[in-house]
């Protein structure tokens, strides 16, 4: 699982049969300290996330497919499961 | 899961059978302001999607999955879905067509 942050929404109306009736969000990793880590990717929707929300993210199919409780969802890969309220980090000194 | 646009078609004459009548299409991948982010790569398209498009692809063993002369092959990125706007934060909604389309 990766943490994340969601920057935009994504409205796309033709797409594959196992995405049809899926929110798609725009998701930019996020590193431990909370700075953008890598590139932005598009995840499948299954916490109502929104715009702005810290969330973590699921990148693997078999995960994904139980997470949206469909095994025929074969295509689908990266999805979100839950948002963030809080991390803590330990400080070492 | 990423963002990308249709940059160009690919075309190939001698293939797998399972890329047979397959569309073949370069993805530029994008961030949420549509800005490039990183190199071009090849696609199979599921969507109808052509050129100048906006689109979801999908990568590794679940875009194989996608692909409908089969359950299983080689290729590693497909395109899922057409993408009719983004709405960025701060940025407002930015429809498909004309927003940092690539030069």
């Amino acid at each position: 699982m990766i943490l994340g942050k969601v920057v935009a929404n994504v409205v796309a109306t033709e797409k594959h049969p196992q995405l049809a009736g899926r929110t798609l969000l725009m998701v930019q990793p996020l590193d431990a300290g909370g700075a953008p880590k890598g590139a932005a990717i598009l995840a499948v929707d299954a916490a109502q996330a929104g715009i702005g929300d810290r969330v973590i993210v699921v990148d693997e199919g078999g995960s994904a497919r139980s997470v949206l409780v469909d095994e025929k969802a074969m295509t689908i890969r990266t999805v979100i499961l839950g948002i963030v309220d809080r991390v803590d980090i330990e400080v070492r000194s | 899961m990423r963002l990308g646009r249709v940059i160009g078609r690919v075309v190939c004459s001698t293939k797998l059978a399972c890329f047979d009548g397959l569309k073949l299409l370069l993805v530029q991948p994008l961030d949420e302001r549509l800005r490039e982010a990183g190199p071009a790569f090849v696609a199979w398209d599921t969507a109808r999607a052509g050129e100048g498009d906006l689109v979801c692809v999908e990568a590794g063993k679940e875009a194989a999955q996608a692909n409908p002369n089969g359950w299983y092959n080689p290729g590693d990125s497909a395109i899922v879905g057409i993408v009719d706007a983004v709405g960025a934060e701060g940025a407002g909604s930015q429809a498909a067509a004309g927003v940092g389309a690539s030069t």
